[in-house]
């Protein structure tokens, strides 16, 4: 009696958090659907509603609803859950954005953060007979096997964000970020400002992280490589900000030489700071500490604008214009050439950050 | 503390059977440490502030401020273990959901309010309320249902973080106010952390529950013996449940404190892993995870030793990523120390041995 009641109240908690979870990303769907108000989109914020019943399920059902519409390019788009991060958010209403029946998509939607079940809802598309299969993996292995059944039914695989480990003719192209060349023109930047001696404090994401390996890389060759270029501390604070104030707060109280934080995305950067706030050390243009941060969200480059940080390095989530094109051009009978294409990612300078760069690249 | 002072027959005897004993000696330990390495560790100077204001630095004054919300959530989790014998998993997540609330009401569901929608007070009100409904909602599990408390609470554990994304529609809102900062930053014109007063508001706050209530005496009635403390008339659901509300209160305490820290709020990883360094800081204080006889005042003690660890480890520039490790080391020597038998050992070893101090630490 007492398990089964256990098993009732733990089943009843987790259709909850599915509930919870699930009409965040409904209220984001609305928003993007007040915009637009695009019956596809519509379609999409009633099945996330409607989600805590199977994705294949939900999917189905878009895309029975959707097919009424006749010489539409039909696409599915496989991404991670919006809520996952800003970074997220901003992609899938990126997405949303671009591919709406007025630019002659048809477009249905399926979330996970689960491989499994981003791979059952490609499974999905492919039985709906989608024309392109847009897909941001969660996980990079896996995906063979299913790929190989979108190729057979003739169906365009076109990969963004996240690369996986597949053979390269079972897509068409790759749209991804260089997290390397991210760090490499961030340590340009820093370079760039010919300060007598860089001491840095290197506040590092998730070990192992594409985007930490990458941004981490460029200055460990750079310090390797330059006399005056020192590593005061350097830490993973794990994309946390907490962390990141209290490793800060660490250095200051140690009385260690400091003029650079290197953080590998905003939040670290904002505790990195609070730390700086507290302990009377200046920091922004002109100052004594000069502030990095990664990811470009828009509070971020509000702090730019007003000359608190220095440097914000962008992680471009905007893809659906380059995925726009590629299919444009897969349309119009041409053919790609590089399967891998890097998007451009700017560096911004707090010395010449505009209003219109946070409203245009803020996330 | 005052417990220490009462009795002085057989000084050695009271000294190694305190509960402060083992939180107070691994305080020194880490103290003469930290001094032979670099008696700078102790070094308390005052700089001025980037808000104008002239306030104390150093390493022991960011112990004493870091330390606080774990300081805090022990109390609460104190009482948990005592009266349940289990521990709550959910703080965690509960401090993302009552952080989320406060911030709910003080930006109105925008991401950038110019001004404060409604007074602090009120969102923080409003915070220890949710606080308190979580913590009813774990309690009612553990004491109505008689599920056991880690599972019960590992619903909230799970779900909590989500629960907190979509009361602000998955938005991180942003406090404009620099009010809000101070508490859990300085006041101006106070060059001690405002969170050290707040911390020493809630001690005050429970020394007199403790003193002029029953709760202590009946939490731990029920701890020890559920069925004989309701022969006695106690009734043991309640006390659960008034435990697990409690909790819910510290938790929103807690919750104030982090979010004024960056005067906003990452769900997925604010007060990550807190919840093992309270449950960490109630075994430190010597008390049985098994529940019935605690010390308050060693868990608090507990949690600063925990945070004076971690400071430590920062100094010594430890990966921290590898701070989970060391504290392992903690438990296990913790484990050891408490275990019947070893303890057995050591009382026989302290008998024998008249400066059996070595021993013991």
């Amino acid at each position: 009696m007492k398990r089964k009641l256990l098993s009732i109240v733990m089943a009843s908690a987790m259709t909850l958090s599915l509930v919870a979870c699930n009409s965040g990303a409904a209220d984001t769907a609305k928003e993007a659907a007040s915009e637009t108000v695009e019956e596809a989109t519509e379609a999409v914020s009633e099945t996330v509603e409607e989600a805590t019943e199977a994705v294949e399920e939900a999917t189905e059902e878009v895309t029975e609803e959707a097919t009424a519409s006749g010489d539409l390019i039909k696409v599915g788009i496989i991404n991670n859950d919006p809520n996952e991060s800003g970074y997220r958010t901003a992609n899938d209403a990126d997405l949303k954005a671009t591919f709406t029946e007025e630019n002659g998509y048809d477009a249905s939607f399926a979330y996970s953060l689960k491989n499994d079940e981003q791979i059952a809802a490609a499974q999905t598309f492919i039985q709906d007979e989608v024309d392109y299969l847009l897909l941001s993996a969660a996980d990079t292995a896996g995906w063979d096997s299913v790929l190989q059944d979108a190729q057979d039914a003739g169906i365009k695989v076109i990969l963004f964000d996240r690369t996986i480990d597949a053979d390269e003719s079972l897509y068409e192209a790759s749209i991804v970020s260089d997290m390397a060349k991210e760090g490499q023109t961030a340590v340009d930047w820093l370079a760039g400002q010919n300060l007598d001696t860089v001491n840095v404090i290197h506040l590092q994401g998730v070990m192992g992280s594409a985007a930490q390996q990458g941004r981490s890389g460029a200055l460990d060759e750079k310090v390797a490589a330059e006399d005056n270029w020192n590593i005061v501390v350097q830490q993973t604070a794990e994309w946390n900000a907490e962390k990141a104030q209290q490793i800060v707060q660490s250095v200051i109280d140690s009385g260690k030489e400091f003029n650079v934080i290197y953080a590998e995305n905003d939040d670290m950067a904002k505790g990195a700071v609070a730390a700086l706030d507290a302990a009377g050390i200046s920091h922004g243009v002109g100052k004594d500490v000069i502030v990095m941060g990664f990811d470009c969200n828009k509070w971020a480059l509000e702090e730019l604008l007003n000359q608190n940080w220095n440097y914000d390095g962008q992680c471009n989530p905007f893809q659906s214009s380059y995925i726009d094109e590629i299919i444009k051009t897969l349309e119009s009978g041409g053919s790609i050439s590089e399967k891998t294409i890097i998007m451009d990612e700017k560096g911004f300078d707090a010395e010449t950050i505009t209003q219109e760069d946070v409203d245009k690249y803020g996330i | 503390m005052s417990k220490n002072i009462k009795n002085k027959e057989s000084l050695l005897k009271r000294l190694t059977g305190n509960q402060l004993f083992i939180p107070i000696i691994a305080i020194i330990l880490l103290a003469v440490i930290n001094l032979i390495n670099d008696p700078g560790f102790f070094k308390i100077t005052p700089v001025i502030n980037n808000a104008g204001n002239t306030v104390l630095s150093g390493y022991l004054i960011t112990i004493l401020d870091y330390g606080s919300e774990l300081g805090i959530l022990a109390i609460g989790m104190t009482l948990v273990t005592a009266a349940s014998g289990g521990q709550d998993i959910s703080v965690g997540a509960t401090i993302a959901i009552a952080g989320s609330a406060m911030l709910r009401v003080l930006c109105g569901g925008q991401a950038r309010p110019t001004e404060l929608q409604a007074p602090i007070i009120v969102a923080f009100l409003v915070a220890c309320v949710v606080g308190m409904l979580c913590g009813a909602f774990n309690g009612m599990l553990v004491s109505v249902f008689k599920i056991q408390p880690m599972i019960a609470t590992l619903i909230l554990f799970t779900a909590g973080r989500s629960i907190a994304a979509w009361i602000n529609n998955n938005e991180l809102p942003i406090v404009p106010d620099p009010k809000f900062a101070y508490f859990g930053g300085f006041i101006p014109g106070c060059p001690i952390p405002t969170t050290v007063f707040i911390v020493i508001a809630c001690i005050i706050v429970i020394a007199l529950v403790l003193k002029f209530t029953n709760l202590g005496l009946y939490t731990q009635a029920v701890g020890i013996n559920e069925s004989s403390s309701r022969l006695n008339g106690i009734n043991p659901t309640f006390i659960k449940f008034l435990a697990f509300v409690i909790l819910g209160l510290c938790v929103a305490v807690a919750a104030l404190i982090k979010v004024s820290r960056l005067s906003t709020i990452n769900y997925s990883v604010i007060a990550k892993d807190i919840e093992m360094d309270a449950i960490l800081a109630v075994a430190l204080g010597g008390n049985a995870l098994s529940g019935g006889k605690f010390n308050m005042w060693a868990s608090i003690l507990g949690a600063y030793v925990i945070q004076f660890l971690t400071t430590t480890l920062y100094k010594f520039n430890v990966q921290s990523d590898a701070l989970a490790a060391y504290k392992a080391v903690v438990v296990i020597l913790l484990v050891v120390f408490s275990a019947p038998t070893v303890r057995e050992k050591m009382n026989q070893l302290t008998k024998k041995v008249k400066p059996a101090k070595k021993e013991v630490a």
